[in-house]
């Protein structure tokens, strides 16, 4: 998708945990020449107000996404397998605890 | 990024009703989704035009960073203009989820290729002017990009609501910072009332030309980029200032403007579209200075990028050697 051009720094994906005990969300990208500047780009850019107690950054081109499109027949496998959730099983209403 | 999985290409018309049923759901198009050319190269134009805005932005308030006349307005004018650059950065990051390239969008900014907002062609003649653009220009800001929070690509839609969020502080520094000086001396307050002057009906240019003159906003809505018209957002901008300016105790310069009962909203007089087509068309005030300030800008930290580019390839080397051995 994207790496240097003309001699430009390559982008990278920013994720940020928002406080302790969460996951580490996307936020965005920037661009930067190293790893290190792209961690105190992504603090600058992105926790200028306490947003975030840990940055994660990746070069984007060194992230492999699933096919194009959101929705798609890569996912299909998981829509008919209705007996993985709890509703799939008739308990009768007196029996507690479940 | 890559691709590991390639699933046979849909053909065409496939694509389209997927698209179209996406939006009609009211739901997101993701950077990897298909999307016809038009819908992209709007969001283009768009989320450049928007991101250039912020960046060119940081200039008119960004020369009155050493004339702030106290440390705590100077501070505060510091950290709003870090987040015009941060605006800024957030929409061009999501300018290159559609396949734009950073360097060639900050080329097209400097060569008068690509549009900023018009309201930025206007100088700051005094300190109240920091306060006045708070208040109207980063009001109208808001009154435009609450609605965009909901625009149907995503990566805007999500840089509109981190943009949203820090506008608020933008807005009532503004507010604040005026009340104090019409709380202060005759001069002070004439100040004030000149901004508010100058600044109005550049403010009110900000929404785009009249819903009858606006090329864009047809395909924009139908694609649920925008939301609302331009005079829409102009009418809403209105209603909110008029009490905002009674508080305040200025007199918004508008003979036309009064409350009309049966619209429920204020009837107000037509800008001079002529101004805003020249404005926007190179011939404002300040259009040459703020290029060539951005070119310069961009030119003087040249070296800057080289030598960190060349400092991560030095250590990146060393590390491979420092393995290898």
């Amino acid at each position: 998708m994207s790496g240097t051009n003309k001699g430009d720094w390559p982008l990278y994906e920013v994720f940020v945990r928002g406080k302790r005990g969460l996951n580490h969300v996307h936020v965005g990208s920037l661009h930067a020449a190293d790893d290190a500047m792209a961690l105190t780009h992504a603090r600058d850019l992105y926790t200028r107000r306490n947003e975030g107690v840990s940055i994660w950054v990746v070069r984007s081109e060194h992230i492999a996404a699933s096919t194009r499109d959101e929705k798609d027949p890569f996912f299909a496998p998981s829509a008919d397998k209705v007996y993985r959730h709890p509703t799939f099983y008739d308990i009768p209403d007196d029996v507690p605890h479940i | 990024m890559t691709t590991t999985h390639s699933a046979e290409a849909p053909p065409q018309e496939r694509l389209q009703e997927h698209f179209d049923a996406t939006i009609a759901r009211d739901q997101r198009i993701e950077p990897r989704d298909w999307m016809p050319d038009g819908y992209r190269k709007t969001l283009v134009r768009q989320i450049a035009q928007h991101a250039h805005s912020e960046i060119i932005g940081m200039q008119p308030e960004g020369e009155w960073i050493t004339r702030a006349p106290s440390l705590r307005r100077k501070a505060i004018l510091f950290a709003k203009v870090q987040d015009e650059a941060g605006h800024g950065l957030y929409l061009y990051s999501a300018a290159e989820t559609l396949g734009a390239d950073r360097a060639d969008l900050t080329e097209r900014l400097i060569e008068g290729r690509q549009k900023y907002s018009s309201i930025f062609n206007y100088p700051t003649l005094s300190f109240a002017d920091v306060g006045v653009i708070g208040w109207f220009v980063d009001g109208a800001a808001i009154c435009n990009q609450v609605p965009l929070c909901r625009s149907s690509y995503g990566p805007y839609a999500r840089a509109m609501v981190r943009i949203c969020k820090e506008e608020s502080f933008h807005q009532r520094q503004g507010y604040e910072l005026l009340m104090t000086m019409m709380r202060g001396t005759e001069a002070q307050k004439a100040m004030v009332q000149d901004a508010v002057d100058r600044w109005w009906w550049p403010s009110l240019m900000m929404f785009g030309p009249p819903d009858g003159d606006s090329p864009n906003s047809a395909a924009s809505m139908a694609w649920k980029i925008k939301r609302h018209t331009n005079d829409e957002l102009r009418q809403r901008f209105v209603d909110m200032t008029v009490p905002q300016a009674e508080k305040l105790g200025v007199t918004l310069p508008d003979p036309e403007l009064r409350w009309n009962d049966e619209r429920g909203h204020h009837d107000f007089g037509t800008p001079d579209w002529s101004e805003l087509k020249r404005v926007i068309g190179g011939d404002g005030p300040c259009n040459a200075q703020r290029t060539e300030r951005r070119r310069s800008a961009h030119e003087e930290g040249a070296w800057v990028r080289e030598a960190a580019t060349a400092h991560a390839a030095k250590q990146a080397d060393r590390a491979r050697k420092g393995t290898a051995a």
